[in-house]
């Protein structure tokens, strides 16, 4: 009479199920508090600013008679000295200020995930001199060849995001190339190394999903340096360019004209405050939540 | 520690002329020159302009003979305590301004620079002042009400950029209460706004990274044994403790001397002071290619000279990493 072990086999399983990777990160995410106000809050931003301007009054139709009025009833926000809805020119603004900040960092991960897995991958002498150019262009002033393309090559907003996103990755780079680098070593890669893999399918297809927590985290924190690096430029006067608005943009005509009319500057500097503290929070909630000891620093 | 030094340097001649052939054929590849904004000109005085600045060359040529005039030929730093000629200390020549032809950029320089150098000491300053205290504090008082404090403090600083957070206080402090100069450059006091505004970024980092590292090596067991021997609580802390718990913040303080002279491009701006940052961006807008190439490269060149000071004092405080 051998007692039989079948029946403890499904439970087993389903404790392993639920204590996955990415199920136990989601729990631990959920009990830490900022991070969900964080989360909740961009979330929130994100469709107002989306889905607002249908609905709101015209960002840009004048009314030179009306002038800048203070916050009221009629306009939550004030109007700008043209007469145009603060509100309306907030949301419109942080359209565009997220979609840059998530398009740039769409460039920025491209490079550095493909940068960082290609030089972890291939390791030796070619990882060696990958990652002494990134030393190297640690180095670098990248902020002015930024400002320097901008005037160069015309205020595009294309441009702009290539630019910004060729000046981030260098982090995104170094995070994976060092998760590749330890993950190149497990079994199940070697097993798809025997099984006559090409290196690009490993590459793609094991190595990537596996560094996949360091990147999510990175690139929620990427997001609000993006952001800070557009409106520095649209602050300049180099980044978006009227009639379009950023909040960058904003921030400066409110900066310009903030000894008479306060909520011009007050306003679009609280949203954009509010984007990168809940980014941040969500960020460093992630972090904690899936354990990634890499980021930063 | 020489050898580690002489490798660096030699390392960024190479990275210096990446930058200077970089930026030399950006700015010749692109369309519009810096005269075509102004009013036409008779030929004559196209043609003189074109000879003053060497345009009509064999663009090779332009080329090398800008590096040359970059190349350092001498080295008597004693002549930039008179007036900061870099051409009289090393002999680099950084050519007329395009906008300014009666004068050259190295004159420029020499009198917009030390204003972004006066400006970017006190910024670093006031961000040592206040964050390393209040990162001390807030890991010595863990989870104390300093602690989450210092830690909000820290968070606010990080997510309230500088140009929101310069008007602000010109809101606040010069215009609401007078106690300040909304902009200008002229006193002691006009100094306090725009290194408050500067520092407070880098102070709230530097107060997480303090934090940080001082908690991690406050649980080490040499800490424990320091304080079985009975050393008192701030010597645990001050000589202990700090000198690796500050490891973080030395490394920090490379992309902080960075950001503090990029962001000195804002907060001239904001606050109209007469520096090299603000004149930068006035350059960029006025295509003044010889003045917009000049402070690129003494910028980049600040940038890698004081990296490899960070590197340095960074081997010192932590004999663990060899100079490889």
């Amino acid at each position: 009479m051998i007692p039989t072990l079948p029946p403890a086999e499904p439970a087993a399983l389903e404790i392993e199920a639920g204590e996955s990777l990415w199920s136990g990160a989601w729990h631990r995410l959920r009990r830490n508090r900022l991070a969900v106000f964080g989360g909740v809050v961009v979330v929130a931003l994100g469709l107002l600013c989306a889905f607002g301007p249908l609905f709101s009054q015209s960002y840009q139709d004048q009314n030179l008679d009306l002038g800048a009025v203070a916050p009221n009833a009629a306009h939550w926000l004030g109007t700008d000295t043209l007469g145009r809805d603060l509100f309306a020119r907030t949301l419109y603004g942080g359209r565009i200020s997220l979609m840059v900040g998530l398009v740039a960092t769409f460039v920025a991960l491209v490079i550095g995930v493909t940068y960082g897995a290609v030089a972890g991958y291939a390791g030796g002498k070619l990882d060696a001199a990958m990652m002494r150019v990134v030393d190297i262009m640690y180095a670098l002033p990248f902020t002015i060849f930024v400002i320097l393309l901008m005037v160069f090559f015309g205020q595009n907003i294309l441009l702009l995001f290539v630019a910004i996103g060729a000046s981030e990755w260098l982090t995104m780079a170094r995070i994976v190339r060092g998760q590749v680098l330890s993950i190149k070593k497990m079994e199940y890669i070697e097993a798809a190394r025997s099984l006559g893999l090409s290196r690009r399918r490993i590459i793609f297809r094991h190595v990537i999903p596996n560094v996949l927590g360091p990147i999510i985290v990175y690139t929620t924190l990427t997001i609000p340096s993006v952001m800070l690096l557009e409106a520095f430029l649209s602050f300049l006067g180099l980044g978006v360019q009227a009639p379009m608005s950023s909040w960058g943009s904003l921030i400066k005509d409110g900066a310009d004209k903030m000894e008479e009319f306060w909520w011009l500057l007050v306003f679009p500097g609280s949203f954009f405050s509010l984007t990168l503290f809940s980014l941040n929070f969500l960020g460093d909630g992630l972090r904690d939540a899936l354990d990634v000891r890499a980021a930063k620093d | 520690m020489l050898r580690f030094i002489g490798r660096r340097l030699l390392e960024s001649i190479p990275v210096m002329f990446i930058i200077v052939t970089g930026t030399f054929f950006m700015q010749r590849f692109v369309p519009g020159g810096p005269f075509t904004a102004e009013k036409a000109v008779t030929p004559e005085v196209e043609r003189n302009l074109l000879a003053y600045y060497h345009l009509n060359d064999p663009l090779w040529k332009q080329y090398t003979d800008y590096l040359w005039d970059l190349t350092p030929k001498r080295f008597h730093p004693g002549a930039l305590a008179s007036g900061l000629d870099l051409k009289a200390a090393f002999g680099i020549d950084f050519r007329p301004s395009f906008k300014y032809p009666n004068r050259t950029v190295n004159e420029i320089i020499a009198d917009k620079l030390p204003v972004s150098l006066e400006l970017g000491g006190w910024s670093l300053g006031v961000a040592l002042l206040i964050g390393l205290p209040l990162g001390v504090l807030a890991a010595v008082k863990r989870n104390s009400w300093i602690d989450y404090l210092c830690s909000s403090f820290a968070l606010t600083g990080i997510c309230v950029p500088t140009f929101v957070l310069g008007p602000i206080l010109v809101l606040v402090f010069a215009i609401h209460f007078g106690w300040f100069n909304a902009s200008g450059w002229y006193g002691p006091i006009d100094r306090v706004l725009p290194s408050l505004t500067l520092g407070s970024v880098y102070a709230a980092y530097i107060a997480r990274l303090t934090r940080g590292g001082l908690l991690e090596v406050l649980s080490q067991d040499f800490i424990r044994t320091a304080r079985a021997k009975g050393a008192s609580e701030a010597r645990v802390i001050f000589r202990h403790a700090l000198r690796g718990g500050l490891l973080p913040v030395v490394s920090f303080l490379g992309p902080a001397i960075a950001g503090i002279l990029t962001g000195s491009f804002v907060i001239e701006t904001i606050f109209q002071i007469p520096g090299l940052g603000r004149e930068f961006v006035n350059s960029a807008f006025n295509r003044d290619y010889t003045l917009v190439l000049g402070t690129v490269i003494l910028y980049a060149g600040f940038i890698i000279a004081l990296n490899l000071v960070v590197d340095v004092v960074q081997v010192w405080l932590n004999p663990k990493l060899r100079f490889e």
